[in-house]
């Protein structure tokens, strides 16, 4: 990094450290380093390991927003740590800590490990009668353009578990599925292909399921992909009512595609060239 | 499942509440323009229109139902919120049934007092 620029300002890292084997509680050590233009805060964090204090110990992987492993609290908003640009959030002083609503492995890794169970038990997968179909496919299942657009935004979680630590209903009630989890659930519910709603159900709208939320909205407003969870669980809520008094559409998922030829092509679509095997 | 009964009775109460809240507004806090329910005229408070009132069937059944919907919503309300406390199961359960036991106690005495009403109310207009 040329710390000769104009550019290079000095930011104090107020950084939540905990090692569960020596300290008995979490506390805050604050290191200042020299920060330019662009820099993002998994960038300052790696300085600090580099140049400073090699026992730092946080999660990640992609660098760009991918991955979700990055997740932690930066000056109290959930977000990543590979998305956000120090300069942008901070002029002097940043607080760096591990998402909330998880107990901490080591100084910012959180244990996500209840978030990935609970993700788990609400059958996030498509699940079908035919499910031999599903573990060694002989063709395509049709699915419109409209069906896809009733789920997509939901499919661009990258499990971060920011919504997790955001979510006022879990901070309270730690066997509250979360919005994550009750997400990725509304997002099998609402695919075509899909015919697991009424097992997930059992799930859903359990004590501790879709009921509890409160509808903050704060999973929503901080998610680093712009995914709706608040929504998602809404929507689940409605299902789950329309469900029980027996007024939801049944319907059948998608069929298989055994051959080409047999979807709708769209319009103005040029034919391929013709086979030449 | 059990769970999505118990919410969905809970939001219809809250909207039966809201009606029967509407119609309480209606009669007891607008009487003056609206002079639904008292044929005496004047205030909707007064004995003569309260003698009314109570002597219908149609009013103790309302009495009845709003005890019913408003308990229903508030210890459920109450139960959720309890809930969100991290409880051990056993305690939930516990929890549940004192509610339980609280709600129909109270929705006994107050179908008692809202009967015992009517019977006085009826005695009354007679005179």
């Amino acid at each position: 990094m040329p710390e000769d620029s104009k550019s290079v300002r000095q930011i104090n890292f107020h950084v939540t450290r905990y090692n569960p084997e020596n300290d008995r509680a979490p506390y805050v050590k604050t290191y200042t380093i020299p920060v330019r233009e662009g820099m993002t805060v998994l960038d300052g964090l790696h300085y600090i390991k580099d140049n400073v204090d090699s026992t730092l110990a946080w999660r990640y992987s992609c660098r760009m927003g991918v991955c979700g492993s990055c997740g932690m609290l930066l000056n109290g908003q959930p977000t990543l740590a590979c998305n956000t640009q120090i300069l942008h959030i901070a002029s002097t002083d940043l607080t760096v800590a591990p998402l909330p609503n998880f107990d901490i492995i080591r100084d910012l890794v959180p244990d996500l490990l209840t978030m990935f169970d609970k993700h788990r038990s609400l059958k996030p997968y498509i699940v079908r009668a035919d499910e031999a179909e599903i573990n060694d496919p002989a063709g395509e299942f049709y699915q419109s353009p409209e069906e896809l657009e009733a789920y997509l935004q939901f499919t661009y979680c990258i499990k971060c578990g920011c919504c997790m630590a955001a979510c006022p209903t879990l901070a309270t009630d730690a066997r509250y599925l979360g919005p994550m989890p009750l997400a990725a659930a509304e997002r099998y519910n609402v695919d075509a292909r899909d015919d697991g709603r009424r097992q997930r159900n059992q799930q859903t709208g359990s004590a501790h399921g879709a009921f509890r939320c409160h509808y903050a909205g704060e999973c929503s407003r901080v998610c680093p992909k712009g995914v709706d969870p608040a929504k998602a669980i809404q929507l689940l809520k409605r299902k789950l009512v329309l469900d029980y008094l027996h007024l939801a559409r049944r319907k059948k998922p998608c069929q298989k595609l055994h051959g080409p030829g047999q979807g709708k092509p769209l319009p103005n679509i040029p034919a391929g060239p013709a086979k030449t095997v | 499942m059990r769970e999505t009964k118990y919410w969905t009775w809970h939001m219809a109460a809250g909207v039966v509440i809201g009606f029967l809240l509407g119609l309480h507004m209606l009669i007891m806090h607008v009487g003056g323009i609206t002079h639904l329910f008292a044929p005496a005229g004047g205030e909707a408070i007064s004995q003569a229109n309260s003698l009314f009132r109570d002597g219908r069937l149609f009013f103790t059944a309302t009495y009845i139902l709003l005890l019913g919907v408003a308990l229903y919503h508030g210890l459920y309300g109450l139960r959720t919120i309890l809930f969100e406390l991290t409880l051990k199961p056993a305690v939930e359960k516990a929890i549940s049934f004192v509610l339980l036991v609280v709600g129909l106690g109270l929705f006994g005495l107050g179908t008692w007092a809202a009967i015992t009403v009517r019977t006085i109310a009826i005695a009354g207009i007679r005179g």
